[in-house]
């Protein structure tokens, strides 16, 4: 199987927290970062993440390709924004200092300079904790991370099935579709589009005959060892909780807590220098 | 087993494999399948038709998971973060095509012109609902972007997608309908 979320094994206090530790400190940071757009926050959150990464002892050309992807969807987007919208940082914001005019409705003012920085910080902030989460922690290691933070097990066991059977649905669908190439299904721009989608029913199929035998396979095995009788389960790949995991957690919950409390200091989601 | 009355919410263990094995199939081809599409740079996405086929068969329950997993996945593994108001619109479009394409016809192995219209209505509400309510309005009130922006984003997605579906859902859903025999067929003895 090739390593499809980048994980990186390595002997760092990142890696050796819990699965269950980081995914809840990545969920509770997420939603600090979604709450607010204050920019101290923002800003706070990203050196944070930057030193995690620094203490994590992954190195920046490690996960290259990934951050390289991640700097061109950012600049997209945001010129996407200007273009849409080159006032909505006027908007947000409630004043207007203007720099100086392009073309047309198109002007550079400070708000939108500031709005597209507290964008891209979003993004800062957010984007290495992902990189840093999936290259620290053991993919065998969700399912069991995610039922230690209270979902139901089941839904745990779902999500570990999901991961188990993707490599092979991968190389299924390679095998498929190379060999009705080779008979002559069309995949590429030479085809018309609705013929080429077609061709993708023709590839579809067989991967989802055998998925649905795969479900009943290993649904039948799954009720005669009588999975779901009992309430709780356990996992192989689970922990024990250390000072450092139950520090982490704390942190994270407080910088919830901080970014929900700064709605109100702002009196808004903004942190705003303009008025 | 009496199919008829199996509830749209029960959760068995078929459901809950079903959930697994459809977040993968979700996953690989959301992930590694491009196919060109006529706009430059943006690939059809065809994961939304299979998502839709498997709600259908399996309720909304599992297509509500099926898209929230298979999608968590997807941005896990691609690097650029995680979208939360999309992650969530994939979500709510398995969820609403589990509750409004019609369970037991399918599974019973009978999808006729009827089955396809009840399919397709539902799909189509279901993008709609996804991609231009859900998603965008998320959008704004996550990340603050400008509306015409999102709404124009979505409004794109949704028509791509309903399209895609349209295509490749119903011509799962026909063939799927082929192969298993029609249950309604067999009569019980008195």
């Amino acid at each position: 199987m090739t390593n499809l979320f980048n994980y990186i094994p390595k002997d760092s206090p990142v890696h050796k927290l819990t699965g269950a530790t980081k995914l809840a400190a990545l969920l509770l940071l997420s939603f600090a970062s979604m709450t607010t757009f204050d920019t101290r926050f923002l800003a706070g959150i990203t050196i944070l993440t930057f030193i995690m990464f620094g203490v994590s002892k992954i190195r920046f050309r490690e996960v290259k390709a990934l951050l390289w992807f991640t700097f061109v969807f950012m600049v997209l987007n945001n010129l996407l924004i200007y273009l849409f919208e080159p006032e909505q940082g006027v908007m947000l914001y409630g004043a207007r200092h203007e720099i100086c005019r392009l073309f047309g409705r198109y002007t550079l003012t400070q708000e939108q300079l500031f709005y597209h920085l507290n964008v891209i910080l979003k993004y800062l902030c957010m984007i290495p904790l992902v990189i840093l989460f999936v290259s620290t922690t053991n993919p065998s290691e969700f399912a069991a991370s995610l039922n230690r933070i209270g979902v139901n097990y089941k839904i745990c066991y779902a999500v570990s099935l999901a991961l188990r059977y993707i490599p092979d649905i991968q190389r299924e669908y390679h095998d498929i579709s190379i060999s009705l190439q080779a008979r002559g299904v069309e995949m590429t721009k030479k085809e018309k589009l609705f013929k080429r989608l077609k061709n993708i029913v023709t590839i579809l199929f067989p991967l989802i005959i055998t998925s649905m035998a795969r479900i009943e396979t290993v649904s039948n095995a799954m009720e005669l060892r009588s999975f779901g009788k009992n309430k709780k389960r356990t996992w192989y790949e689970a922990r024990p909780f250390l000072p450092a995991d139950i520090a982490v957690i704390v942190v994270s919950a407080l910088l919830l807590v901080l970014s929900i409390s700064l709605n109100f200091v702002n009196g808004g989601r903004f942190y705003n220098p303009f008025v | 087993m009496n199919l008829k009355n199996k509830s749209l919410w029960k959760v068995d263990v078929k459901t809950i494999v079903a959930i697994g094995i459809g977040a993968a199939l979700f996953f690989v081809l959301g992930r590694f399948v491009a196919i060109p599409s006529p706009v430059p740079n943006t690939t059809i996405n065809i994961q939304y038709g299979v998502l839709a086929f498997m709600a259908a068969c399996f309720g909304p329950i599992a297509g509500c998971l099926i898209g929230l997993i298979g999608h968590f996945l997807i941005d896990l593994s691609a690097g650029w973060g995680i979208w939360w108001s999309w992650v969530i619109a994939s979500a709510v479009f398995g969820f609403l095509v589990g509750l409004l394409g019609n369970r037991t016809r399918l599974a019973w192995g009978q999808f006729g012109k009827k089955g396809a219209i009840n399919f397709n209505i539902a799909q189509v509400i279901a993008h709609a609902v996804a991609w231009i309510v859900i998603a965008p309005v998320l959008d704004i009130l996550i990340y603050s972007e400008p509306a015409n922006k999102v709404f124009l984003q979505g409004a794109v997605a949704a028509v791509a997608n309903i399209i895609t579906t349209a295509i490749i859902g119903t011509l799962l859903c026909f063939a799927w309908a082929k192969l298993v025999p029609d249950k309604s067929s067999l009569k019980k003895e008195d």
